[in-house]
């Protein structure tokens, strides 16, 4: 298997990151946490936001969030997911799309 | 901004972009709203134009819209680990003008697509998110924005949102969708010096290739990779059912790197400079899964209302005929001057019901369910055909009824008797 940094590839792309204003939240951590034994989140999300930390919860930074919808629907189980899109003009911005 | 509008149209990709056009055009005031910085910049596709759906609103948009290649040659790949079994259909009729299909670069499209809109007449605002539809009891009549002061009223609204259409699930127009009702599809652009391109793919000019891809490169998973020339980049992608990559786990970027390392797929993108990733749900869940389209002062164009035809690969084409039909049912009753209520805006269905948007749709309506439930099309049978096939083709002193023999043994062992017969009635229900 070969080991692959998302990071390495967001990197290509342009955001204008609205700083302090994420456009997705987890309603209640707690669910993630002690509910939620799968997290498919923190697997599928294809750029990588969420990420399980060792005592269960599951964090996540939305900077790099490519706005396809995955962690919203995937979450069907719990529907534990606040999905807006970004304010205008905020978020990815496709060069190619 | 208290104007009121003849319509709204809510997003300007390929659908709304269509709508937007089509009203206009016909003197109607239309204000088309854009999320993204312009129009493309939030758009995603592999992408594939088919002609037809665009001639049919603009004639001549060969004249000037950003086009990459024209289509030739039509590559069917079923991959096993270290091989592909394939079809190839290159025909020159396909490289005689009109051409029938292009590569194109969706962020360089829509701002072309929309740049026409905007000439036909349309006001379009971009940066700016709808939130909420407006209502007035179970109708609608307007939308508001993320702007200061950012409510706009009109006699319908246009939801042109795209596949998680957030209006119409905070309207209650139709619930959340699930995750065997979309594909989640990751794709990389890639650079090449235009001559490399060519000489890869036996193609001159603007002259291009699309390579579709089924088999272990979804690891198991229902879904199709793909390769497409532009002129000088290649876009390479892959798609699963999002209810797979859910109970499987399978990190979408990982599987795109996997694919890339496959021995065919990987020559092909040797030195090339990947420019941008990114990723998109598509709305495969089909006929079935279909929303209501139209009600009180509001209709649903392309992705939102999952106009895709996942079996042929088209989502573009439908987006732009049910935008255009929408627009066209609108200009009918306002040259009637009916009202925008769902008793009237029912002809937008009716119209959509005599198209190929609904009559293949309705062709392939059990085609998800098909697929979710035998997976092994999708990891078993590619396994199978290149076996098959190696076995064929290497000579190693055995006989060739031997070899047969042995190739029946393997499909019968992997999938008995009864299965294989199975399997061809169901793929025989799934086409017919």
């Amino acid at each position: 298997m070969i080991t692959v940094k998302v990071e390495e590839k967001l990197f290509q792309n342009r955001y204008k990151v609205d700083v302090g204003r994420p456009h997705i939240n987890i309603k209640n951590p707690d669910i993630c946490r002690v509910e939620c034994k799968t997290q498919e989140c923190a697997v599928c999300c294809p750029a990588g936001c969420y990420t399980q930390e060792g005592n269960g919860r599951v964090v996540l930074i939305t900077d790099g969030c490519l706005e396809c919808g995955t962690c919203r629907i995937i979450c069907s189980d719990f529907r534990n997911v606040d999905w807006e899109y970004p304010r205008g003009g905020y978020g990815i911005l496709f060069k190619f799309g | 901004m208290n104007e009121k509008f003849d319509a709204i149209v809510v997003g300007a990709g390929p659908s709304g972009n269509a709508a937007a056009f089509t009203l206009a055009k016909a003197g109607l005031k239309v204000l088309q709203i854009e999320r993204g910085e312009y129009p493309g910049s939030k758009n995603v596709q592999g992408a594939i134009l088919y002609s037809d759906a665009l001639e049919k609103i603009i004639p001549d948009f060969r004249d000037d819209a950003p086009l990459e290649r024209h289509l030739i040659e039509q590559r069917m790949w079923v991959l096993d680990d270290e091989s592909y079994i394939g079809t190839t259909y290159r025909s020159d009729d396909f490289n005689k003008p009109p051409y029938n299909r292009y590569t194109i670069i969706r962020a360089q499209f829509d701002k072309w697509f929309a740049k026409k809109v905007e000439e036909a007449g349309a006001l379009l605002i971009c940066e700016t998110t709808v939130t909420e539809l407006l209502m007035d009891g179970q109708r609608v009549i307007g939308v508001q924005t993320d702007r200061e002061g950012g409510a706009v009223y009109a006699d319908v609204v246009i939801l042109a949102d795209g596949v998680n259409s957030l209006l119409a699930k905070k309207a209650e127009f139709h619930p959340e969708l699930q995750p065997k009702d979309v594909a989640l599809a990751v794709k990389e652009i890639h650079f090449l010096p235009q001559e490399t391109i060519e000489s890869r793919f036996n193609i001159k000019g603007d002259e291009g290739v699309v390579i579709e891809m089924v088999g272990k490169i979804t690891q198991g998973m229902v879904g199709t990779g793909f390769l497409y020339t532009n002129k000088e980049s290649l876009t390479i992608g892959v798609g699963c059912m999002l209810s797979d990559f859910k109970q499987q786990k399978t990190s979408p970027y990982a599987l795109l790197e996997q694919m890339k390392e496959h021995p065919s797929i990987k020559p092909l993108l040797a030195n090339s400079e990947m420019k941008e990733y990114t990723a998109h749900l598509i709305p495969e869940g089909g006929y079935k899964a279909m929303p209501e389209i139209y009600g009180e002062g509001w209709m649903i164009v392309g992705d939102s209302g999952m106009f895709v035809n996942a079996v042929h690969r088209e989502g573009s084409n439908l987006a732009m005929t049910t935008g255009r039909i929408a627009a066209e049912t609108i200009i009918e009753l306002t040259a009637q001057h009916k009202p925008m209520t769902a008793a009237n805006l029912a002809l937008y269905r009716e119209s959509l019901d005599d198209t190929f948007v609904m009559k293949d749709l309705k062709k392939y309506k059990n085609m998800p369910d098909i697929l979710h439930k035998n997976p092994h099309f999708f990891s078993a049978y590619p396994e199978l055909l290149n076996r098959a096939a190696h076995t064929m083709l290497k000579v190693d002193g055995v006989d060739k009824k031997s070899k047969e023999r042995e190739i029946r043994q393997s499909f019968v062992g992997k999938r008995s008797l009864f299965g294989l017969l199975s399997d061809a009635f169901k793929m025989w229900r799934a086409f017919e």
